[in-house]
């Protein structure tokens, strides 16, 4: 039995799942956010699979491709502003501990 | 064939260090299991033959990202959160969450016939950074350059953030 496209989305979708359990079961920020970026990953899997599978005249669709690209640009600048505002919370009530975060207001 | 053996390698060590980033209790072993399980889903990549896009995975999100992630959990010095104990809630809607997902994504792939074909042959697989990049600077030129300047935005944002006193 060779290798199909549904294999690939069968392990990106348990890839998805699994980050998302993550960022329901884990309680410390930083962890959520890594299991952010796990999902993100696990998206940019199934878009090259796809782009793999969609073939033509010999090439792989190169559009799913340049989206990969800008998902992993926008994830990079994601992660460096998360990481300032964690950075920013922490200093103001040294803790990154989602139930101890309960308040709005400083 | 080896393709075959190299994708379920990659995929059991990305799913295996996945549950670990979710399991493990030391904020940094999550973070070089992220690493790890990042490194696996480049070599998917890699089989996909999507060289260009595995090579900016590792570099990007293995090297640059989780380096960014791991210097701030050693700045914050987070070791105490390891000690804390584990409430039920969280857990059951964790594993609901995991198992209700996994069920659905397993059903909708079931009825998929379209994916039941193995992949088409590609013309000059040593060619794709040539095609990614003819496709990147032609047909997204506008994006690309949008998406230089979020890059420089986060960048100031992140410095303005980082400022001693918030106003």
């Amino acid at each position: 039995m060779s290798l199909t496209l549904n294999h690939y989305l069968l392990v990106s979708g348990l890839l998805f799942a699994l980050g998302f359990a993550g960022v329901i079961f884990r309680r410390n920020l930083i962890i959520i956010f890594m299991c952010l970026e796990m999902m993100l990953a696990a998206a940019s899997l199934s878009l090259v699979a796809f782009a793999r599978f969609g073939v033509g005249e010999g090439v792989p669709d190169y559009n799913a491709q340049v989206l990969v690209f800008f998902i992993i640009t926008v994830a990079a600048a994601e992660v460096a502003v998360g990481l300032a505002i964690i950075v920013a919370l922490f200093r103001a009530k040294q803790t990154v501990h989602v139930e101890d975060i309960s308040k709005m207001q400083f | 064939m080896i393709s075959d053996i190299l994708f379920w390698l990659f995929s059991a060590l990305m799913l295996g260090f996945g549950v670990a980033v979710v399991c493990l209790r030391n904020p940094v072993s999550s973070a070089l299991s992220l690493v790890m399980s990042f490194i696996s889903l480049a070599g998917l990549f890699f089989l996909l033959n999507a060289y260009f896009i595995g090579v900016i995975q590792i570099l990007v999100y293995a090297g640059a990202v989780m380096v960014l992630f791991l210097f701030i959990i050693m700045l914050l010095d987070l070791r105490e959160e390891s000690l804390r104990k584990i409430n039920a809630a969280p857990l059951v809607g964790g594993a609901v969450v995991l198992a209700v997902f996994s069920g659905c994504i397993i059903g909708v792939i079931g009825r998929f016939e379209q994916g039941n074909h193995p992949f088409p042959e590609i013309m000059a697989p040593e060619e794709d950074v040539v095609g990614f990049g003819l496709r990147l600077f032609e047909s997204y030129n506008l994006p690309l350059q949008v998406i230089g300047t979020l890059l420089l935005v986060a960048t100031i944002g992140v410095i303005v953030l980082s400022k001693r006193e918030l106003r």
